[in-house]
Formats: structure tokens, C-alpha cells, sequence
């Protein structure tokens, strides 16, 4: 294992997180807030409880996983993005290391990043909820979780774009819809049983109600299911790396 | 000195079908410079980009340093640098990380000593700290060299260094290559100049359509297809080679004489053409010669393959 590499790719990655700090950290920070002033603040205070919680602190869980998916996702399709764009990734592919290190360092940075916006989020939170959580451990866990595995699928989406459109298709039209009807702002019980039933064939349900169990120890589905979503939805997307690692895929001719 | 790099029976074919390289045999002593001389599309850059490990070949093996290329990758590309066509690089960076970037990548410990004394080597040393898209574009390739030489390679190879570079660039760089090879690093480099072929390089290949046509030392190389020509200007003008003279290798060009010979020959036929001269009563005016260059070898070369 080229460890100097990984290294390497992770620093440097890091290293243009907080060149765009902007950017990549202050904006999603800013818009979460909104989602604060609006949906819990605004709007909430005409709502009073969901499932024994105050409506401003439950969407918290939510508001934090829809930041770090799309977050993680973005950041990690980019960073591999970026060199295929501009062709750098000449350097990668001609230096002694194995596609294992260039995950790594990837994967690595995009999923630190995401955890950080992650945990700037749960701190600013405080500033507008009271929040006590609940299994402060299995918290971490789920982040650290959900953080990596889109890190994963995002590394695999940069891998697959040939243009700056494909690069945003999925975050766009797939992940976004998938968390904000995966049970950010509400309880899957809120929905007629038609919609419980259809929610229930979106991953991202099992993740955002896990995390939201984590916090308040109250969960639309049980935990076993959602560990189980996050093991299978990681393993998938190692199996699609371990595919491309093999054979090259759109990145050796 | 031994071989550093050997490439055996290499074959790419693209998924296509084209194929761009037909059993390529290759191998290359430590410490020379190699010119690959083609025109485009002979699959100069498909060879490079296989040592280096960008593309996959079809079949064939390369051994680098005594490592095999697929099996001892690791130890392989640790030998070898790669100064691409293309100037890519990270337009927002520093010259300094991104040369670091490049050193870890290689798996090498942080050295900034080491960098800088590249970079001075380089004449890049006050821009250390500037950022790339600043540079200009003479400046861009020193980086992209610098980047390539970072991790101490022992192969360099450099795809068409001067490639849409100025005359002067392009002293430049042939100046950096001689420097380069009196730290003892072997440098392959492509080029469809021929003039810059033959003034750096120890060796020359020729390579078309997949396929090496010749590979052998420059001087050589000029030497043995090296033809000259002898121009004999007449008193009076002709139109066909006069009866009596020996039609073999004699031509007319401008009313004169032209005589083509092999100066490796056992005999250039010289005397004999002049004797004849004077037995057919042809009064000279002038006599000169030229030699071919490396050019009219390689034009050569590429048109006999293309039939």
C-alpha cells in the first residue's frame, strides 16, 4: 500500500476544500439555516409534535443526512471528475499505486468533508432547537456510515461522466428527490398507506429514519433494516468499484 | 551500459478494431536519449501511454529496471516519469503542490529541498509560489517536467516536448534534455521534428502505422541511408544523359548532371563517371555535392512503408 499516495491525493483534495471554502462549506451551512427559519421556525410553530418530538428538532436528523448525501456525493464525484476533465488523471493512472489508494484518498476527503459540513450543521442546530440525543455513538456511526457509502457512489458517478452534465443528473434527479421524499421533513406515519408503502422502496427512508432514531430514539422503520440498507447500499457500490478497478472502465483505453 | 527498458511483441488494438500498434520490439539503453520520430498517428503517444500506464496493451510484455510492467507495476513506475502532450494541470494550484502532489503520488516522503533544487535545474525556482494558470506556456511544460522528475525517475519519457512551442522554447528544452541526461537519466522522447531528432537525440526510431521501421544510433543511421548527390553543371545544357555514359544512378536535372552514389559503397563509381564524362566530350563547368539529411531518410522511410 502506497500510503505516501494516499496521502497525497487527501491532502490535496482537502487542500482545495478550504481554497473554496465559500463554496464548499459557508453555502450549505447557509441554506440549512434557511431550512431552520422556514420549516422550523415558520412553519413549525404551527405544527406542534411529531411522534413525541418538537417539529424544529425532528427534521434536524433529516436536514443534516439531505446536506451530507448530496454533499458527500458531489464532493467525491468532482474531486474524481475534476482530473478526467482537465487531464491530470494522466498522474493517477502512470504513478505505482493501485486504484485501492486512489479510492482511498478520494473517497476519504470527500467523506471528511461531508462529516465536517455534517457536524457544522448539528452545531449550528443548536442555535435554534433543543436537542438531546439519544445514542450519541450509533449517531456517529450512521454519519460516518452514510458519509463513506455516498462518497462511494458519488466517486462512481465522476467515473462514469463524460461532461459536467451527467456529473449533476444524479445528484439532481435522483438524490435530492430520494431524501426530501426519504422522510426529511416529516414521518413516514404522516403519509396515506399508499405512500407509506411506496416510501418504503426508497433507501434513503432507512437511513434518515436510523439517524433520527440515533437522536430521539424514535424510527419509521426498525434498525436492523436500516443497518442493513447502509451495509447493502456500501456493499453495492464496492462491488461497482471493484468492477471498474478491474476493468479499467472509462478510465484506461 | 545495459537495458533499462525492454518492450517485446506489443500489440493495441482498439476496441474499434484500428490497430495501432503491430508487435513492437523495443529496447533502450540506460542513460541514452531516444527519438521516436513518426508522423501522426503512427502510434508514438499509444506506446508511451502503455509504458506509463495510461493504456492497457492488447498482448506483449515490458520489463522496466528488470521489473515486469503488469506484475511488478509498483516497482515498474517507480522508474519512470512521463512529461505528456497535453499541458495538464490543475490551473488553481501553486507550482510547489502541485509538484508535492506529484512526489506523494509516487509514494516518495516529503522532500522540499529536493523539489526546489528540480526547480531550479528547471529555471522555475521563483515561481514557486505562483499558481499555475498564471504561468506562461513555456513555463506550464518546465512544470509539467518538474512534476515528472519529482519522484527521481530513471526513464523520462517526454511525448512531443515542443509541440506548438516557439524556436526559442524549443532550444530551451532541448538544452533542459541535455542537462537531464548529465544526471544520468534516460530519456525517450517523440517528435515529428526531424531537426530535433537529430540534435538530441543518441539513437533514432522510426515509427509508422504501428510499426517500428528501423531503430539504430543517429550518426549511424545518417551515415549508412545517407546518399549524396553530385550536381555537374555542363558548358552547354542537355535534355536526356547522353549516349556513352552508364544511365545507372545518372540523371538530368536543369540541363546538368546528376549523380546519385552511396558514399558507404566499395566504390563510389566517381572516377568512372568522370573518365566517361571526358570520353563523351562533355566540357564541366561546375561540380558540387550535397548530403541527404535526416529528413529526406525518414520521408523516405514512411513512403516505402505507406506502400
Amino acid at each position: 500500500m502506497n500510503w505516501n499516495a494516499i496521502k497525497a491525493i487527501y491532502r490535496f483534495e482537502m487542500a482545495r476544500t478550504f481554497r473554496t471554502l465559500l463554496q464548499s462549506i459557508i453555502s450549505p451551512v447557509l441554506s440549512t439555516s434557511l431550512y431552520f427559519i422556514v420549516f422550523g421556525a415558520a412553519i413549525g410553530s404551527r405544527i406542534d409534535q411529531v411522534e413525541g418530538v418538537s417539529y424544529g428538532a425532528f427534521i434536524v436528523p433529516g436536514l443534516i443526512m439531505l446536506t451530507v448525501l448530496t454533499q458527500a456525493t458531489s464532493n467525491a464525484s468532482f474531486g474524481i471528475y475534476f482530473p478526467k476533465f482537465i487531464g491530470t488523471v494522466y498522474e493517477l493512472l502512470s504513478a505505482p499505486i493501485s486504484f485501492i489508494e486512489i479510492v482511498i484518498g478520494y473517497v476519504g476527503a470527500a467523506a471528511t468533508k461531508a462529516f465536517m459540513i455534517g457536524m457544522i450543521i448539528f452545531v449550528t442546530a443548536h442555535f435554534f432547537v433543543d436537542l438531546e440525543i439519544a445514542h450519541p455513538v450509533w449517531m456517529m456511526v450512521f454519519l460516518v456510515m452514510t458519509c463513506l457509502s455516498f462518497a462511494l457512489l458519488g466517486f462512481i458517478i465522476g467515473i462514469w461522466a463524460g461532461n459536467f452534465e451527467q456529473l449533476q443528473l444524479v445528484p439532481l434527479l435522483v438524490i435530492t428527490p430520494l431524501v426530501f421524499l426519504g422522510g426529511s421533513f416529516y414521518s413516514i406515519s404522516m403519509l396515506p398507506p399508499v405512500w407509506q408503502t411506496i416510501t418504503l422502496f426508497n433507501p434513503v427512508v432507512y437511513l434518515i429514519s436510523g439517524f433520527r432514531w440515533a437522536f430521539f430514539d424514535v424510527a419509521d422503520v426498525s434498525l436492523v433494516w436500516s443497518v442493513v440498507a447502509i451495509l447493502g447500499f456500501m456493499g453495492a457500490c464496492l462491488a461497482a468499484i471493484g468492477w471498474i478497478f478491474r476493468t479499467g472502465w472509462r478510465l484506461r483505453s | 551500459m545495459g537495458d533499462i527498458l525492454t518492450v517485446e511483441g506489443l500489440t493495441k488494438t482498439y476496441a474499434g478494431g484500428h490497430q495501432a500498434l503491430k508487435k513492437v520490439d523495443l529496447s533502450i539503453n540506460e542513460g541514452e536519449i531516444l527519438a521516436l520520430l513518426g508522423p501522426n498517428g503512427a502510434g508514438k503517444t499509444t506506446l508511451i501511454s502503455i509504458i506509463c500506464g495510461i493504456s492497457t496493451a492488447t498482448s506483449g510484455t515490458i520489463t522496466v529496471g528488470g521489473f515486469d510492467h503488469a506484475r511488478d507495476f509498483r516497482a515498474a513506475r517507480d522508474l519512470i516519469g512521463l512529461v505528456p502532450q497535453e499541458i495538464n494541470l490543475e490551473p488553481f494550484e501553486t507550482v510547489m503542490n502541485s509538484v508535492r502532489f506529484s512526489r506523494g503520488l509516487f509514494g516518495k516522503p516529503k522532500d522540499d529541498a529536493r523539489i526546489e533544487e528540480i526547480l531550479k535545474l528547471l529555471s522555475l525556482h521563483d515561481k514557486k509560489d505562483s499558481r499555475i494558470m498564471t504561468l506562461s506556456g513555456g513555463m506550464k511544460r518546465r512544470v509539467l517536467i518538474a512534476k515528472a522528475l519529482c519522484h527521481e525517475p530513471r526513464i523520462l519519457f517526454l511525448d512531443e516536448p515542443t509541440a506548438g512551442v516557439d524556436v526559442e522554447l524549443r532550444k530551451d528544452m532541448w538544452e533542459i534534455v541535455a542537462r537531464l541526461k548529465e544526471t544520468g537519466v534516460t530519456v525517450i522522447l517523440t517528435t515529428h521534428y526531424i531537426e530535433e531528432a537529430e540534435a538530441m537525440a543518441d539513437r533514432i526510431g522510426v515509427i509508422s502505422n504501428g510499426e517500428i521501421l528501423l531503430i539504430e544510433e543517429k550518426d549511424a543511421l545518417i551515415k549508412r541511408l545517407g546518399q549524396k548527390e553530385l550536381f555537374i553543371e555542363l558548358s552547354e545544357q542537355i535534355e536526356t544523359v547522353p549516349a556513352g555514359l552508364n544511365a545507372d544512378g545518372l540523371r538530368v536535372e536543369n540541363g546538368g548532371l546528376v549523380y546519385a552514389y552511396d558514399t558507404q559503397g566499395d566504390s563510389t563509381g566517381i572516377t568512372g563517371l568522370l573518365a566517361d564524362l571526358r570520353e563523351a566530350g562533355l566540357q564541366l563547368v561546375d561540380l558540387s555535392t550535397r548530403q541527404s539529411s535526416l529528413e529526406d531518410i525518414f520521408v523516405d522511410l514512411v513512403k516505402e512503408d505507406a506502400q
